[in-house]
């Protein structure tokens, strides 16, 4: 039986093509309801799929389309009390955010979530970005990743920053916590020393410091799992060093094998088992039951991309709209053919990487179409699971739940303790 | 009930507080369950829809309290994200208001604006905003800006940043993705209008990226108390969150912020009062009473006794028995022990501490029975009829519009409000039996919030766009 692959699906908006918004059969409104995302994610968890996906930015998203999306960590909150298995990851950036606000946001969708929680961390990179915020210019991305990094240094020291069983209730001494298992942060990051007065406003914003503790308790799976995508030389510094799970682009299963390899060494390089990281590669998929027309309607799609060119699917900022390109695009694999080919496609890609990240070409009708004819295939071929394994993300994905740092014992537990909830 | 009493009478505006991270809390219940599991948030949110209430309301502390230099172990401590658990909440309720507190001192206008609208989509126009302002240090500490803001700036800082928050809601037209030839699924050319906002807080331009909410504006909810707040409320805010529950001052401060209004272009209906109540129901007034005791005593026990009159003695007492004699040690009156939300509540340290010490003599009260009777008591106590009849008395004569309800046990603290006081009210007329309208701002009475008026350019709008109406 061949080795199951982690299989998470993209679910955003109109769907991954630029031209989606075309084809989609959903209003342009509904891009903004809570019900437009639950069907995807629905559609996901009856297909034992580990997680969904949901990009953000502050600025638009540089293709055409609704020149807007709804906030991703909020969107996908609102599909946890209708969801049970399917992992939550929302892109959160750290560039113009506060490391406080993100760690208890995340946090708080894994609470909501009873461990479900991922995040894909994302910098602002654009012109756009820094005006809409209007606190710093656009910095070089290698300091952006540098800064990411500290931010989810930050974010999971706060996740540490209360022990799991802080809350003692104790009657008897009349302490609800125990103080000495709540920890101060103190996490300091410089960006730099040299700011002038003609940097605007906030010139004396030179970096940040974050005291603690965190006022949202540990999350019930420590932390949650963290997504990086490795597409150059930056994040792949950063992913080495903090992500969970290291999303990355190939046009094949062996470009995809390669990088792969190139994933583990830097993991290792950063003094991290390869062992605890997964590898995803993005996958776009434009299904039809006959493979021709599914290629004619790749073919429309593409040509319905003003430019040049190829569309990158999956990729943030095609250079449209002025906006600048996220990262120099590795051109992703894209699949147009038959539910049933694409079954065998996945299983090419079973050797060569950890899982994929589908990009349904246009929602909801692709994921309908791979839940339907594909997902029956995949399971008989033993590529994807039948069921859940276990009820985090981070179990499902097979990485352990972290011991705290500031456990007297480094113990770790192979799953999350059941999140404590109040009857009902 | 008849239809003339409901013409007559004054609907009473309710909303439900998720127990508070401080003593009003009590934990020490064997009916007292997760302050951060969801089950908690969604429970009391059921509860509240079930009574009819027009929202749920989150506070937010964004620093945990310390107490002579350490973490104060002796309350719940611990709450999520503020906007996190609202957009979960959307998806177990259909009515029910969606309100939280968001510092404008530790957050970023666009940021914010973003957030509120995607909450305010998802919940299709349930969202509301606590709008407070900060210029504390000590929890300045946990964020990038710091505590850098002077005290002084604060209101003004905030109206910017509201000012920014609006013109982000205003900046897509209302129907700028409705259906054009031409633009399958996506925004009516010109319809996305860039935002521009300067001024010696702020440097923001760009567009919105999503559309204009629900309920055009959401709702936006104001604590100030100051004349300097009051001005503020009466400006900008469709809700004040008042801390004068009583009659009399409730009046006082009801006819006070309601005759700043007209200044602003708005009537008595336009911004609704609404102060913070607790309260105890019995079978009887003196079963009540002693319920309201009991829970005092849950409230207050022994530990927290002690550093509640430290926080004005202003040092250790850790070595006196809160059962025993009031302490008889001078107060050091240089020192601050508290940090943190609630802290620095005292004004006047030296005369508090005469106060009470001259009560504890008096009356000879034990240290742990002085703070029961000094710190704050259920603001109401009874049976359900009488409560109820409290309860429309406030409204009726304008000692407010409605009540904050804080229950002090988590998730269940309103159960017995709804099963028991809730058909009364609904009896005579006092509160809804179902809901009016389709988002908070409607179910609150409130006028629509009217898209900017951007001349003649601009296209003659869809069905459905609110008519425009003079407003804040």
């Amino acid at each position: 039986m061949a080795h199951p692959l982690h299989i998470g699906a993209a679910i955003d908006g109109a769907g991954s093509h630029p031209a989606a918004h075309r084809s989609t059969p959903a209003a342009p409104y509904e891009l903004f309801t809570a019900a437009h995302y639950a069907h995807s994610a629905r559609l996901a968890e009856r297909a034992t799929l580990d997680y969904v996906t949901l990009d953000d930015s502050f600025a638009a998203p540089g293709r055409p389309g609704v020149p807007g999306r709804p906030d991703a960590l909020l969107t996908l909150a609102a599909l946890a009390p209708v969801t049970s298995g399917i992992g939550l990851v929302p892109t959160v950036t750290t560039t113009h955010t506060e490391p406080f606000h993100v760690s208890k946001g995340i946090a708080s969708l894994d609470h909501a979530s009873r461990g479900r929680a991922g995040w894909l961390v994302e910098v602002s990179d654009t012109e756009d970005d820094a005006r809409l915020v209007g606190r710093r210019p656009v910095a070089p991305a290698e300091e952006l990743w540098n800064e990411a990094g500290a931010v989810v240094d930050a974010a999971s020291a706060l996740w540490d920053s209360w022990e799991d069983g802080a809350e003692i209730r104790d009657v008897a001494t009349g302490r609800f916590i125990d103080r000495d298992r709540l920890h101060y942060v103190d996490h300091e990051y410089v960006r730099r020393e040299d700011a002038r007065p003609e940097d605007g406003p906030h010139a004396e914003d030179t970096g940040w410091t974050v005291r603690g503790p965190s006022i949202t308790p540990r999350p019930p799976q420590g932390h949650p799992v963290v997504f990086v995508r490795a597409d150059t030389d930056d994040r792949l510094r950063t992913a080495a060093r903090y992500a969970d799970a290291v999303l990355i682009r190939a046009r094949t299963p062996e470009r995809a094998a390669q990088r792969r390899a190139e994933v583990h060494r830097a993991v290792r390089g950063a003094g991290r088992d390869p062992g605890q990281v997964r590898v995803l590669a993005d996958l776009g998929i434009v299904l039809d039951r006959d493979r021709r027309i599914a290629e004619e309607r790749s073919a429309r799609l593409d040509a319905l991309v003003p430019g040049d060119g190829a569309p990158e699917t999956g990729a943030r900022g095609t250079g449209i709209s002025g906006a600048k390109p996220s990262a120099p695009s590795r051109p992703a694999a894209t699949f147009a053919g038959t539910p049933r080919d694409l079954a065998r496609e996945i299983e090419a890609w079973s050797e060569a990487v950890d899982g994929l990240t589908l990009r349904p070409a246009v929602l909801p009708v692709d994921l309908e179409r791979f839940a339907a004819d594909t997902v029956p295939l995949l399971k008989e071929a033993g590529i994807l699971r039948t069921a859940r394994t276990a009820d985090t993300l981070r179990g499902n994905l097979g990485l352990r739940r972290p011991a705290n740092r500031h456990a007297p014992t480094a113990r770790t537990a192979p799953t999350a303790p059941a999140s404590e909830g109040a009857p009902r | 009930m008849s239809a003339s009493d409901r013409r007559t009478g004054r609907r009473i505006r309710l909303a439900a507080h998720f127990p508070g991270v401080n003593n009003t809390t009590v934990w020490a219940d064997p009916r007292s369950h997760s302050q951060i599991g969801f089950g908690s948030f969604a429970h009391l949110a059921r509860t509240a829809e079930r009574g009819g209430f027009d929202y749920l309301f989150l506070a937010e502390g964004l620093r945990l309290r310390e107490h002579r230099g350490r973490i104060h172990d002796l309350d719940v401590m611990g709450r999520p994200d503020t906007l996190t658990v609202l957009a979960a909440l959307s998806a177990v309720t259909e009515h029910l208001g969606l309100a939280g507190t968001l510092s404008a001192t530790y957050n970023e206008p666009y940021e914010i604006s973003r957030q509120i609208a995607t909450l305010d989509h998802l919940s299709g126009g349930r969202a509301a905003w606590n709008v407070v302002t900060s210029s504390d240090a000590f929890t300045g500490e946990n964020f990038r800006r710091g505590g850098y803001l002077d005290h002084a700036d604060r209101y003004e800082r905030a109206e910017s940043f509201l000012r920014a928050a609006r013109a982000f809601w205003d900046s897509w037209d209302t129907d700028a993705l409705s259906p054009h030839t031409g633009t399958r699924g996506t925004a009516r050319p010109g319809a996305v209008h860039p935002v521009s906002h300067r001024d010696r807080f702020f440097d923001i331009a760009g567009n919105a990226t999503v559309p204009r909410p629900p309920q055009g504006h959401p709702v936006i909810i104001q604590a100030g108390d100051s004349p300097r707040g009051r001005d503020l409320a009466a400006a900008q805010a469709d809700v004040v969150f008042s801390r004068h529950g009583g009659l009399e001052e409730g009046r006082e401060f009801y006819a006070d912020v309601k005759a700043r209004l007209p200044a602003h272009g708005r009537d008595e209906d336009d911004l609704l009062i609404m102060p913070a109540a607790t309260l105890v129901l019995g079978d009887t007034e003196e079963e009540a009473a002693e319920r309201a005791r009991h829970i005092r005593y849950q409230q207050v026990s022994g530990a927290t006794a002690i550093q509640f009159v430290e926080q004005v003695w202003g040092r250790d007492l850790s070595d006196h028995d809160p059962e025993g004699p009031f302490p008889t040690v001078e107060p050091d009156l240089d020192t601050v022990v508290t940090q943190g939300k609630a802290a620095a509540r005292f004004h006047d340290r030296a005369a508090k501490a005469r106060e009470w010490r001259d009560l504890a003599e008096a009356e000879g009260l034990s240290l742990r029975e002085l703070v029961v009777r000094v710190s704050a008591r259920q603001t109401f106590v009874g049976t359900p009829r009488t409560v109820a009849d409290t309860l429309v008395e406030h409204v009726e004569t304008r000692a407010c519009d409605g009540f904050v309800l804080v229950p002090h046990l988590t998730p269940g603290g309103l159960d017995e409000f709804v099963d028991r006081v809730v058909p009364l009210l609904r009896e005579r007329g006092a509160l809804r039996t179902e809901y009016e309208g389709a988002t908070l701002r409607e179910n609150l009475g409130l006028r629509p919030r009217p898209a900017p008026d951007r001349g003649a350019t601009r296209e003659p709008s869809g069905a459905g766009e609110p008519t425009p109406v003079p407003g804040p």
